[in-house]
């Protein structure tokens, strides 16, 4: 029987340390995570400060709340406001801000927008309001889509015909890719998404070490996790060997949720183009209902102004993104840009990298750099 | 939204709704068990929920190390655990 207390043994955490720190070497290596929960473990345990300066750690795109452009917000609201709609939302996306104003505003002007915890939620507002429309603002990557899938194929079993989803779900390969292709970031190898994970397994990231030579381990969200993972990491780049391995087979598996997969297949299809927020647009890299469950598309029900919005002059939420930029980088971070007044969605998000650093990762650095770090 | 936090299934409610009475930090609510169809959820297991959904079973000891990161994470983990309560899956 494990205890928690055992898992969070700082002499395991040093003895993770050394290991990488020996096996670094004189090296200098860039690995990128793309989780918002690994995001925000490493802020929160101050890891960046534990590791030698031998290894760098960048913050990727993680989140899919960040990733969405605000183009995508406009045709939100401009949903929320058709006659008789019923919006409902995940809170994480109530303060995300489009051209003019967030969902949160547009409720404060008479928009019905209700938050909900699940799709299935919004499913049960739709029957208990059968005479209007109820639509569902779907985001997230792989660990979400199928909880979508799932209430569109519950939807269309009890004939629920007022419900609609405006899918904006997005997955994780494609931007790995754009980054990987990125002439500007060279990086040594990845941390492997958690609960993506459990659901996609560990074959979709072959391509990382297959094609583009860079090992990729799958991590889990404890501290520790994450050091093993960076052990891992630098030992396979040590041996000089280049795989995907798992880290997190607690919870991991190499084929992922079959079930959830086959929802998945069965719901959605691939948008042939998609604009990620810093990325530009990724072909195949998002999901959109297939021709089955047109009825329940809130894209082909209602109008969307479909315009591209371009962030801020003064927002770098694209860089930071992309791993280009670290949070504290960003001219308006912390000023301007504070979670209570976000520019960007990076500050917005609690998985966004800068509001995981504004909230956690500060006071970490700070000692750092004052203990000459 | 994207936390996922682990629960404990308490009585399974619905076979074809895949509907599962779960204990969230004291609090039962329902969630939906289909993503795990093929894996015989029973009472007395512990699953990870996200979205109203169960996304995997884990054992115990990964529910306690979950239990514990979630806690670290405060504000984060007290909203989600507000809006399992606050959710009502039928």
């Amino acid at each position: 029987m494990r205890f928690v207390d055992e898992y969070r043994d700082p002499a395991a955490a040093r003895a993770l340390v050394a290991r990488i720190t020996e096996l670094a070497a004189d090296r200098h290596l860039k690995f990128m995570e793309i989780c918002g929960g690994h995001t925000h473990t490493i802020y929160r345990h101050g890891i960046e400060h534990l590791l030698p300066t031998s290894v760098e750690l960048v913050h990727g795109p993680g989140c899919p709340v960040c990733v969405i452009p605000m183009g995508r917000i406009d045709d939100a609201i401009a949903v929320a406001r058709a006659p008789g709609v019923i919006f409902t939302s995940f809170g994480d996306m109530m303060r995300v801000p489009g051209s003019s104003g967030s969902l949160l505003g547009a409720k404060a002007q008479g928009a019905d927008i209700r938050i909900v915890y699940s799709p299935l939620d919004a499913l049960r507002i739709a029957v208990e309001n059968p005479d209007r429309p109820v639509v569902f603002f779907a985001v997230g990557f792989e660990t979400t889509a199928p909880s979508t899938a799932a209430t569109l194929l519950r939807a269309r079993h009890d004939n629920v015909m007022n419900f609609s989803v405006f899918s904006n779900h997005v997955i994780i390969g494609p931007p790995l890719r754009a980054i990987l292709e990125s002439p500007d970031l060279s990086l040594d190898g990845f941390i492997g998404p958690g609960h993506v994970s459990t659901v996609i397994g560990q074959l979709p990231y072959r391509f990382v070490a297959e094609d583009y030579g860079k090992p990729l381990v799958t991590a889990g969200f404890e501290p520790l996790d994450i050091l093993q993972a960076i052990a891992m990491l630098v030992a396979q780049i040590s041996e000089g060997r280049c795989c995907v391995e798992n880290q997190y087979t607690r919870c991991v598996s190499e084929g992922g949720n079959p079930r959830a997969l086959a929802m998945l297949d069965e719901v959605f299809e691939l948008r042939p183009t998609f604009e990620w927020r810093g990325l530009g647009f990724i072909p195949e890299s998002a999901l959109k209902l297939k021709a089955g469950f047109a009825p329940f598309d809130a894209e082909l029900r209602f109008a969307v102004p479909g315009v591209r919005v371009e962030d801020p002059k003064a927002c770098q939420c694209g860089e930071v993104l992309r791993g280009a930029l670290k949070p504290w980088e960003c001219k308006v971070f912390g000023t301007a840009c504070a979670p209570e007044t976000p520019i960007g969605t990076c500050m917005v998000s609690a998985e966004g990298a800068c509001a995981a650093y504004y909230n956690f990762g500060r006071l970490h650095r700070e000692v750092a750099v004052t203990m000459g770090g | 939204m994207c936390l996922g936090i682990p629960g404990e299934v308490v009585e399974l409610l619905d076979s074809d709704r895949h509907l599962a009475k779960v204990d969230v930090a004291g609090v039962r609510r329902n969630i939906n068990v289909g993503l795990l169809e093929d894996e015989d959820v029973a009472p007395g297991d512990w699953v990870l929920i996200h979205v109203g959904f169960a996304m995997a079973k884990i054992d115990q000891d990964e529910a306690r190390f979950a239990l514990a990161t979630l806690q670290e994470m405060g504000q984060a983990y007290a909203d989600e655990v507000q809006a399992v309560i606050g959710s009502q899956i039928v």
